[in-house]
């Protein structure tokens, strides 16, 4: 792939072409990046949904993980940083009918972005957040996040990471959302089950996907190159779904737990309205001029249409295979 | 600059507003009520906000009208995720609003420059109280007329109107939405605090006596897509999700395309189009409310409440003989030089009364190059002027 001849190639024959803008191909991601994989799976658990891939809707913020609202061939929005989730708030209410997803990286979504996290969740806010967790801002050079473990390294933490880390899934639990799971960008079936699942679901489904960053943490760090670091997830990592998310912690160079740790059902914060104002208002309540069942029956009705594409999907061959 | 191949702004479609969002009749309103009546009387049917004194009730009114009209109202976590939101509705096909005032836009700024560069319409009221900081919150004041254009980092153009009473709350609402609609751009209604808070007469006419600028989504083949058309004018369509066309928006200097292309000839020609659809239309922009100016010595240029007060000491300067005139800014952004360039070459002084330690008679004194005194009437907000000060004023000007 080292010349633009074979690049136009890969766009012709890549299995990603209807998912990915290929035009806008190379991306911008460092070699051993876990964000390229992570799109792959990201990509294939859409293709696999059934889901009408005119109506789903990709919103980033800013950084490296930032840039995969740019890469995705759908309606799409890079927002300012840490903003996502409430321009995705924005999007869905604005239209219920659209799926709604936000992928970027944690410095967005749960630092300058945390405030916005939490309380989607809270509202159990129907769109999928998923969170590319390096452990650093990659884009800036390398600078500490909420997430990076005690004692590594980082551009601003040039001694070592004194502060306390956040667990993600342990956040996200908290605040409300109904569907947490973690994996690492190693667990590329894991993390396309996932997506999948989560867009199959209502409510805030919150991924945590744990990457490399190879040209700042692991190289600050020494801790190898990328393919080093899939080795540690391999060894490192313990699956355990259901695990109370108190326990998800992960220090520096330590075990790392993962799998499904909440999938649980409660109402929408759309649902939630629709039950109150037709409380209010009686039958004849409608949004955007449409009352609750005859959305109901739209719903129902691209339910069937998805499960049908889905079916289809499911019968051709995995891409990338 | 104001032919265009869309049209001007005059020639916009125009249609009859939804009845179900007006609430038509005779009222006794304060301004910020008046300005929620007029948001759904123009076809907004998404208000994103964050309560702040003394906007909150423009929130309240439309979180209360908001089930029996269709529409949906969200009180966020703050007011940076309040115009986020409004951002994504947009684009998620609704027409959409918010309301604040000083401390709650300074957080907005952020995303008021996102919307301007993805050419987002909005409409953001910002009733204003005395500042810096917290300041005043239950006082008057017009302190934020320069946030209003330069708030966010970078250059751009926005469109700000300023209301003087309930009534003209209800007007400018609904105007702003047409402009913005039109040009694609953030229009700001800079109302300030007594004007929010004062009960007046409010008419809302019937439906089909309001026009409204409805939403123009592109529906043309999908291979000829384009977010954006960087031709200095206004009346392009919008996209909204799920149509098909995969539109792409960033922060990003970009091209027509919506793609990042962050270069410095590209930023030429993205700028150049914000500012200019904008500043090049200002002739169709811009209203103004004048009176007497023909053969003045000497005219007020004033703005919101201020202008209210103006008028008393404009009557008390007439019995003494000075020839005095008007101007009131309906629109403060753009900015009206090419009247005031005029005004300042009849006059012997023009004299510029607001709210605040002196803003706008900066963009007045620029405007007129010398060519007349101008006399600024500055307050440091909390209350209204007395009008004695501005009498003093006009006879100063007059000598």
């Amino acid at each position: 792939m080292s010349t633009l001849n074979d690049i136009a190639q890969f766009k012709q024959v890549s299995p990603m072409s209807g998912i990915l803008r290929m035009e806008r191909m190379p991306h911008i991601w460092c070699p051993g990046c876990g964000i390229g994989s992570e799109v792959n799976s990201f990509a294939e658990a859409i293709r696999r949904s059934g889901i009408d891939q005119d109506k789903l809707t990709v919103i980033s913020g800013i950084g490296c993980t930032g840039r995969v609202a740019g890469y995705s061939n759908f309606d799409s929005i890079h927002t300012t940083h840490g903003r996502a989730i409430p321009v995705a708030t924005g999007m869905h209410l604005a239209n219920p009918k659209l799926k709604v997803v936000v992928f970027s990286g944690e410095g967005d979504l749960s630092g300058i972005g945390g405030n916005h996290l939490i309380h989607a969740a809270r509202r159990n806010m129907d769109m999928v957040v998923i969170c590319n967790n390096n452990f650093t801002y990659g884009m800036t050079g390398g600078q500490v996040t909420p997430t990076t473990p005690g004692g590594a390294i980082a551009s601003t933490t040039p001694y070592g990471n004194y502060e306390y880390p956040f667990s993600l899934p342990f956040l996200a639990d908290a605040a409300g959302a109904t569907y947490v799971a973690r994996w690492t960008s190693v667990h590329a079936r894991n993390v396309t089950q996932a997506i999948e699942e989560a867009l199959a679901r209502k409510g805030f489904s919150f991924i945590e996907i744990i990457s490399p960053c190879t040209t700042l943490y692991l190289r600050r760090n020494r801790l190898g190159d990328g393919v080093d670091w899939l080795q540690y997830f391999q060894e490192n990592t313990v699956i355990k779904h259901g695990c109370d998310t108190r326990e998800t912690a992960i220090d520096y160079q330590g075990k790392i737990v993962i799998g499904k740790f909440v999938d649980k059902q409660k109402p929408t914060y759309l649902e939630s309205v629709d039950k109150r104002y037709v409380q209010v208002v009686g039958d004849d309540y409608q949004l955007y001029g449409k009352t609750v069942p005859e959305r109901e029956a739209e719903e129902k009705a691209e339910q069937e249409r998805i499960a049908a594409r889905r079916a289809a999907a499911l019968a051709e061959p995995e891409a990338g295979a | 600059m104001n032919k265009t191949k869309n049209g001007g702004y005059a020639e916009a479609q125009r249609v009859a507003a939804d009845p179900k969002g007006v609430d038509a009749g005779a009222h006794f309103m304060d301004g910020d009520h008046a300005i929620a009546e007029g948001g759904l009387a123009a076809g907004c049917r998404f208000f994103a906000g964050y309560p702040i004194t003394p906007s909150t009730e423009t929130a309240e009114r439309f979180a209360e009208r908001a089930p029996e009209v269709g529409a949906l109202f969200i009180q966020m976590e703050d007011e940076i995720a309040s115009i986020a939101a409004l951002i994504g509705a947009a684009w998620g096909g609704q027409k959409v609003m918010t309301v604040t005032c000083g401390p709650g836009f300074s957080l907005m700024v952020e995303n008021l420059g996102l919307a301007a560069m993805t050419e987002t319409p909005m409409v953001i009221a910002n009733v204003q109280r005395g500042g810096p900081s917290t300041g005043m919150p239950t006082l008057t004041a017009q302190q934020d007329m320069m946030q209003a254009k330069w708030g966010p980092h970078g250059d751009n153009a926005i469109i700000a109107l300023c209301p003087d009473s309930p009534q003209e709350c209800f007007d400018l609402t609904v105007e702003a939405f047409n402009l913005s609609e039109f040009y694609r751009v953030p229009v700001i209604i800079l109302t300030d605090e007594t004007v929010g808070h004062m009960h007046e007469k409010v008419v809302i006419p019937p439906a089909d006596q309001i026009p409204v600028v409805p939403r123009n989504n592109y529906k043309g083949p999908k291979e000829d897509f384009r977010p954006y058309q960087f031709d200095c004018q206004g009346g392009h369509p919008m996209t909204q999700a799920g149509d098909g066309y995969r539109f792409h928006i960033t922060g990003l200097t970009h091209n027509e395309r919506g793609y990042p292309a962050a270069t410095a000839e590209q930023n030429k020609i993205l700028l150049t189009h914000l500012i200019e659809k904008i500043n090049g239309n200002a002739d169709q922009i811009i209203r103004l409310d004048e009176d007497q100016i023909e053969g003045a010595e000497v005219v007020v240029v004033s703005y919101g409440i201020t202008s209210r007060i103006a008028v008393k000491a404009m009557q008390d300067a007439r019995k003494e003989g000075i020839k005095v005139g008007s101007l009131r800014l309906i629109t403060i952004w753009p900015f009206c030089e090419k009247r005031i360039e005029e005004i300042s070459s009849q006059v012997k002084a023009i004299v510029v009364a607001e709210l605040n330690y002196g803003q706008m008679v900066r963009e007045v004194e620029r405007s007129a190059a010398g060519r007349c005194k101008v006399i600024s009437v500055n307050s440091c907000g909390g209350a209204v002027h007395d009008p004695q000060e501005i009498l003093d004023a006009i006879r100063r000007a007059a000598q």
